[in-house]
């Protein structure tokens, strides 16, 4: 199908329409960060840098209208920078000084969470009032909330300003802003090659098949279980989801909506007790100067243990009775 | 056998768990249990494609740096520290509680304040210990390093359990992209909405936990020597280290 036959069709919907435009909009933010970092004299990855999110963005812009073969060999492309190393950032000459952001606060005071809850707020009306994807309705929040944060201080935040502090953004948060994704296709290729079968033949090989209330245990404590081990909730739920959900819990009938989110948050659990989630358990250790490495993991493992429980008991009461 | 079929999550486990590059233990995982498999090269590059375009709705967030780096500079932080300090005779425990309630609902709207680093260290935990002290407990080495602890920990426990009822959040992405691979439509506002009275729970419970951690070391303290009404003395021997 061409762009002009997509724009006009009547078959697909508007939501979809205006999700291309939301995705070429993501691309362009891209795009505009391979430039700005290729011609970065202090970035000594600038070339790597800028092929990753080049690539990247292109096929934000251009990956629904090419053969998805040629859409995957752009994403193995994509992938080699950040594997070799070869993304990073350079000199920060952006970073907001404490003195403009309390010049900033100066002027604002707490106006500021007006613009800043403008984009839960509209995604929650475009959720609640339109059948318009929630996403088209976070990205016209941030367009709104930039238009206030621009009318509140015209001088200080041009677009200028906008621009420079997403790429700021994505220079800090780097190639792993791709996980998620990654780990989507991941899932579609264990899927594809079967591997969801397997798992399932050789848990039914010890839990009776058919039982939704142990479905819903093993697969809540796997989630929990299985994020330790990995330290990552987000790596744990394709494989769990694919192995135990669909054939203990999703084939028996439960409601996928239901068994999905609080399946995400059992493996949040699971993050909270664990020392592999570094980012999140250890750093914080040393942030905060404590004498105990797990000091922090210490005080979360009651309510990570209550809180596991409570879904648990949650999903049996929304689904089983 | 079959069970080869596994080896691809056998490397997602040890990739994560030996803190391989996380990409390249993702792209090692789906090629090897692509060529196990027996699918042909071309069959693995359209099912990358395809899941890739499928799945772009992911990458949300880059449109919401828009808006984020620009707040921070427009100081979002001050004016959270300052809602925060109308907040007065509390015990650390229910200051701890005070910022959960206040995580929670910022997370639910997309809005951080700069985690541990930025805003938990500089702001909630000089409040929470002066808070205590004010009360009249002197605290011990040990009370200081556990409320460090607590703090941490009611940072992670709000801003996971807030961050979901965000829709649009990218784990809430990732199970609709998962629940879509196996057939099931899933929407984002009810994957949201089920996790409301996660977040309560989780909030609440911690708090309760906390205060309870928080009193138990505050009278452990006054045991320990300094009594109540040595405030003075206390305080002073804190600001001459």
């Amino acid at each position: 199908m061409s762009i002009l036959e997509f724009i006009q069709s009547s078959n697909i919907t508007l939501s979809e329409k205006l999700l291309e435009i939301v995705y070429v909009i993501i691309g362009l933010v891209c795009i505009y960060a391979a430039m700005r970092n290729l011609r970065d004299q202090t970035n000594e990855k600038r070339i790597g840098t800028a092929i990753f999110w080049g690539v990247l963005g292109l096929l934000f812009i251009i990956g629904r209208w090419i053969p998805s073969e040629v859409a995957g060999g752009l994403v193995i492309v994509m992938v080699l920078p950040p594997i070799f190393k070869q993304v990073g950032a350079g000199k920060d000459t952006m970073k907001p000084s404490e003195h403009e952001m309390h010049e900033g606060f100066q002027a604002l005071g707490s106006r500021i969470f007006i613009p800043a809850f403008s984009i839960g707020v509209v995604a929650l009306l475009f959720a609640l009032f339109t059948s318009i994807s929630s996403l088209v309705g976070i990205t016209v929040g941030v367009f709104i909330g930039m238009i206030i944060l621009a009318m509140m201080r015209p001088k200080a935040n041009g677009p200028r300003v906008f621009l420079e502090d997403s790429r700021r953004m994505l220079d800090i948060v780097g190639p792993l802003v791709m996980l998620p994704t990654l780990l989507a296709i991941l899932g579609a290729t264990f899927t594809a090659a079967g591997v969801g079968d397997v798992i399932s033949d050789l848990v039914g090989a010890v839990i009776p098949q058919g039982n939704l209330v142990i479905g819903i245990v093993v697969y809540c404590v796997g989630m929990a279980l299985f994020t330790m081990i990995m330290g990552n909730a987000f790596a744990a739920i394709t494989v769990m989801t694919v192995g135990i959900g669909a054939p203990f819990v999703l084939s028996l009938g439960a409601d996928p909506t239901i068994v999905g989110s609080l399946a995400l948050t059992c493996g949040y659990c699971g993050t909270l007790m664990t020392p592999m989630a570094a980012n999140f358990n250890i750093v914080p250790v040393a942030i905060l100067e404590m004498d105990d490495e797990y000091g922090v993991i210490k005080k979360q493992i009651v309510p990570a243990l209550i809180m596991l429980a409570f879904q648990i008991a949650l999903m049996i009461s929304l689904v089983v009775l | 056998m079959e069970l080869v079929k596994l080896l691809g999550i056998l490397i997602v486990i040890i990739g994560f768990a030996l803190k391989w590059d996380s990409i390249l233990t993702i792209m090692l995982a789906a090629v090897v249990t692509a060529v196990i498999a027996g699918m042909d090269p071309i069959l693995f590059l359209q099912t990358l494609g395809k899941s890739f375009v499928s799945n772009r709705n992911m990458l949300i967030s880059v449109v919401i740096f828009l808006l984020t780096g620009t707040l921070e500079r427009n100081g979002l932080k001050d004016a959270a520290k300052s809602l925060m300090e109308r907040m007065k005779n509390a015990s650390a425990g229910l200051i701890l509680g005070v910022y959960g309630i206040f995580r929670v609902i910022f997370a639910a709207f997309n809005v951080s304040f700069g985690g541990v680093a930025g805003f938990v260290k500089p702001v909630v935990l000089p409040m929470a210990e002066a808070a205590d002290e004010a009360a009249g407990h002197s605290l011990s080495a040990k009370h200081h390093d556990e409320l460090k602890g607590m703090a941490a920990g009611m940072e992670n426990v709000a801003w996971f359990f807030g961050q979901v009822l965000f829709v649009g959040t990218s784990g809430m992405l990732l199970v609709q992209g998962t629940m879509s691979d196996l057939g099931y439509t899933v929407a984002l506002p009810q994957l949201a909405a089920i996790q409301i009275p996660v977040a309560i729970v989780a909030v609440a419970v911690t708090t309760i936990y906390y205060f309870l951690l928080d009193r138990k070391l505050c009278r452990h303290d006054d045991l320990k020597g300094f009594p109540k009404g040595a405030v003075a003395e206390g305080s002073t021997a804190k600001e001459a280290k």
